[in-house]
């Protein structure tokens, strides 16, 4: 992996069995990823990207090849272990939030600390600093139901950054969003992105939200159609 | 926290469903824990008896006599220590539905051996001074509201008659499974009123009492005295108050069985009622364990949220049919004094309450766990609630 690459994926092939029959999800993709970049992946659906974002975050298994996040070949690992390499390097923000409805937004950008050895002040003051990084310090202890889609999202976001990752992994963040909420979404990503140096990979319809990122892959049936570099804006 | 504090707000998402189930474990658990007091309540008898008291009865059947004379040759038995006898009185207090145990025993000798009834010193001399005199125990006057001093009439289905007694005495058990509810006359008025009116059927004997010195030699005591009786044309049977008082309980053998088996019935009854409610919660919220899983919840973590809701469901559950099952027990107890003397609901049943709730909210949540340990994030994702 070359130095500055943070996510290095080698001839990954992914196929669905529906009874007797294979269909075929992601064939031979490689690229690499570098420390800090904004990538957005794009393409109809049923192109397999959320696949490949799934597969990259540890959340899914390829049939075949590599994924290499840091040094960590995530293909590799066991449940329990990809579970633990979760919690410490991945960071997710889902099209619907995903929010824990009974938790409090508090509550909810402390559940990945729980898996941490930090004591109880610890965990407060990293959501507390979260939360102020996305802009909702003052409805920490308001419910999902008692807030907006984008103030949802943003607590998302929030859970996500809370055990500072090593990559964010967001799917369709502003799908779910009027247009005024995706902009404010997209701007604390790129924010996040400019400011803390995280590495953010996107899937995303919206050509609004993927100008924000620095680099824009395509998927078409599986397969990378402009993996070379000067697809980068 | 925190991960109780879900398990409770989970437990609670959905209040009325959550408030059917506990109120459906409370109403399995109160059942449950009745039906266990009913079969204790059956052995009562069993668990009061003594290993220092034997009985002799006759080797026929209960129902036939044996002579009077006995009581002096099963005296001279090496080890027995006292022997005391008595016969079922089977007398009705004016209507048949006050049922309670009546006995003719010999009051001096019977006091001597049943030592786990407390009476007062005043009240004892009182009774043995009058022929016609009678104790009752605790409960039973308290029943009837009888008082010292009041005369009650009881007629007589196995020695015909109205019978006439005079309350001289109420005793009280020193033990909390001692029989509070038996009422005790002369023996000697029975025989004497026989002689009257029924000289063949006087100077027989329902059973004897024997005391024994030694609890060890019950054996060997009890063939020495059927021992005395053999070739005789009243045989008897000699046995340890416990196997006597089993006896009658093995009676009812197939009554007890079956309320056992409802009392278990019961407890599959409301496995599958919260079975229904944890799987149809996690079903519900297959989108949320997606979520736990994705952000790095292990497997046994996911374990412990579904079996802690499960657990902490049933629990609830658990205390309110315990706090509930002991006042049923006492309204229940009061209403079927006549058949169950004693009425408690004992430590074990409690225990048993405890450990079959506990199993209940594990096995309920078995299903559930399997499903979501074994479903796809990706899939799980997917669903929307």
């Amino acid at each position: 992996m070359d130095a500055g690459t943070i996510v290095s994926i080698q001839k990954l092939c992914k196929s669905y069995h529906r009874g007797n029959q294979v269909i075929p999800v992601l064939s031979d993709i490689s690229f690499d990823i570098a420390e800090g970049e904004f990538l957005a992946l794009m393409g109809p659906s049923g192109s397999g990207k959320s696949t490949l974002l799934n597969l990259i975050a540890g959340i899914d298994q390829p049939d075949s090849g590599s994924i290499v996040i840091g040094d960590v070949d995530v293909t590799t690992l066991a449940e329990t272990e990809l579970a633990k390499w979760r919690a410490l390097n991945v960071g997710f923000i889902f099209q619907f939030y995903n929010l824990i409805p009974v938790l409090t937004a508090f509550e909810n950008v402390e559940l990945p600390l729980l898996l941490t050895p930090l004591s109880r002040s610890e965990r407060k003051a990293h959501v507390e600093m979260a939360l102020r990084v996305v802009g909702l310090a003052d409805r920490m202890d308001h419910y999902p139901s008692q807030l907006s889609g984008g103030q949802e999202q943003r607590v998302a976001i929030a859970r996500a950054i809370v055990t500072d990752p090593t990559i964010l992994v967001a799917d369709e963040p502003t799908g779910d969003l009027d247009r005024n909420s995706a902009e404010e979404i997209m701007d604390l990503m790129d924010r996040l992105n400019e400011e803390s140096k995280k590495t953010i990979i996107m899937v995303t319809h919206d050509p609004r939200a993927a100008k924000k990122a620095h680099v824009i892959r395509h998927l078409d049936k599986g397969i990378l159609t402009n993996a070379d570099p000067q697809d980068t804006l | 926290m925190q991960i109780l504090k879900i398990l409770f707000k989970n437990a609670f998402r959905h209040k009325l469903r959550t408030g059917l189930t506990v109120l459906s474990i409370t109403i399995a658990l109160l059942a449950f824990g009745l039906l266990r007091t009913v079969i204790n309540a059956w052995y009562s008898g069993v668990e009061a008896s003594s290993a220092y008291r034997l009985v002799t009865r006759n080797a026929v059947s209960i129902m036939f006599p044996l002579p009077y004379s006995y009581k002096d040759r099963i005296r001279q038995v090496d080890g027995v220590s006292e022997v005391s006898w008595g016969n079922w009185f089977g007398g009705i207090y004016i209507d048949e539905k006050n049922f309670f145990a009546n006995f003719a025993v010999d009051a001096r000798t019977y006091f001597d051996l049943y030592r786990e009834y407390a009476i007062p010193d005043d009240e004892r001399t009182a009774f043995f001074r009058d022929r016609k005199g009678f104790v009752a125990g605790r409960k039973l006057a308290e029943r009837f509201g009888w008082k010292i001093g009041d005369t009650v009439v009881l007629k007589g289905t196995i020695y015909p008659g109205n019978w006439e007694f005079v309350m001289r005495g109420i005793y009280r058990g020193r033990e909390p499974n001692a029989d509070e509810t038996v009422f005790m006359f002369h023996w000697d008025y029975l025989n004497e009123s026989l002689k009257k009116t029924a000289p063949r059927r006087a100077d027989q004997v329902g059973f004897y009492m024997v005391g024994i010195e030694d609890p060890g030699r019950a054996i060997s005591i009890a063939e020495a005295i059927d021992a005395l009786f053999k070739n005789s044309f009243a045989e008897t049977i000699t046995e340890t108050e416990k196997a006597f008082t089993l006896g009658f309980v093995a009676m009812s053998d197939t009554i007890i069985t079956a309320i056992q088996l409802v009392s278990f019935v019961v407890i599959v009854i409301i496995l599958a009622v919260v079975a229904n409610t944890v799987a149809m919660s996690v079903r519900e919220r297959t989108n949320e364990y997606a979520v736990f899983k994705t952000l790095g919840f292990g497997g046994w973590r996911i374990v412990g949220l579904i079996l802690g809701e499960s657990v902490v469901i049933t629990t609830m559950g658990c205390a309110v049919g315990i706090a509930a099952t002991y006042p049923a027990a006492a309204l229940f107890g009061k209403a079927m004094g006549a058949y169950f003397p004693v009425f408690n609901v004992e430590p074990d049943t409690i225990v048993l309450d405890i450990v079959f709730s506990l199993a209940v909210g594990v096995l309920a949540a078995v299903i559930p766990v399997y499903r979501t340990l074994k479903m796809k994030i990706a899939d799980g994702l997917r669903m929307i609630e």
